[in-house]
């Protein structure tokens, strides 16, 4: 059994309502900020909400595909991460900044 | 709000302030720690949520992988101090109400549906063995196709950061010009 039984505790709704709101703040965040490596961040932080949305409805239900599911996401996201970061610092090699408002111009 | 357990809430709670910090700190360097920070949090909560492989897996991709790499590129670029200009205040304003605004539609949609959740949880659910026959009998195409995603991003990752001389000679130009 888990530290504590949780199930039995907490309505599913709770995990809804938390995941929602963590997902809003990345939105917030990606909307809000200019430096590209936050954006990054932020688009990090709403990946990580809806795991643990997948995880919660996994096992609240019985069912383990959402555990695969965030398995696959956790994989994307590490891919994401890695071309995003090698993008990240080929324009701050062009640009000498990361500022997002710089790449407005795409004129090759 | 009924009597929810005390870890739960104090959790839910750190979460949250840690993903609000990762967005309005202004320093970047703390901005990475907190999103540490939260990925902790979340590790726990699902642990409390029985998925304990999922926990360590979360543990050890995002907090000692990615953000490593993330921590390691603001160094590289040297952007640990504030550089990011001033934005307008409506600009966050904006930024708020559309945020807000999704929150608010997706918890409206969510209490017009009603709630219609069987509880099932099963013992073990969490663990390696479980996950891994599910996930090298009924997911095992999709399993090896991300096989090949790793290996189109590993090449994608070290073709973008490798350095040309042709791009060199451009950036001299334009600093000289600018």
């Amino acid at each position: 059994m888990s530290i504590l039984n949780i199930f039995n505790q907490v309505e599913i709704s709770h995990y809804i309502y938390l995941s929602t709101v963590l997902f809003c703040i990345g939105l917030f965040g990606v909307l809000f900020r200019r430096n590209a490596i936050i954006l990054l961040m932020c688009i990090e932080l709403m990946l990580n909400a809806v795991n643990l949305l997948f995880t919660a409805f996994s096992s609240y239900m019985g069912d383990s595909d959402g555990q695969i599911f965030v398995f696959f996401i956790m994989v994307v996201a590490a891919a994401e991460a890695a071309v995003g970061l090698a993008i990240l610092v080929l324009v701050y090699r062009h640009t000498r900044s990361t500022d997002v408002s710089f790449l407005d111009r795409l004129k090759g | 709000m009924q009597n929810l357990p005390i870890p739960f809430l104090v959790l839910s709670f750190l979460t949250i302030l840690s993903a609000l910090y990762v967005v309005t700190s202004k320093n970047p360097v703390h901005s990475v720690l907190a999103l540490i920070f939260t990925f902790f949090t979340i590790s726990a909560h699902y642990v409390l949520l029985n998925a304990q492989f999922l926990a360590i897996v979360n543990l050890i991709v995002y907090a000692g992988a990615i953000m490593v790499l993330f921590l390691f590129v603001l160094m590289l670029l040297n952007l640990s101090k504030d550089t990011e200009p001033v934005k307008s205040n409506w600009w966050g304003i904006a930024a708020a109400i559309s945020a807000g605004s999704l929150l608010l539609i997706i918890t409206a949609a969510f209490q017009v549906s009603g709630e219609a959740v069987a509880k099932n949880p099963v013992e073990g659910l969490g663990l390696v063995k479980a996950l891994g026959k599910v996930l090298f009998t009924r997911f095992v195409v999709p399993f090896e196709l991300t096989g090949i995603l790793f290996l189109a991003a590993m090449v994608g990752a070290v073709l973008l950061g490798k350095r040309e001389k042709g791009n060199d000679v451009l950036i001299s130009k334009e600093e000289s010009k600018g």
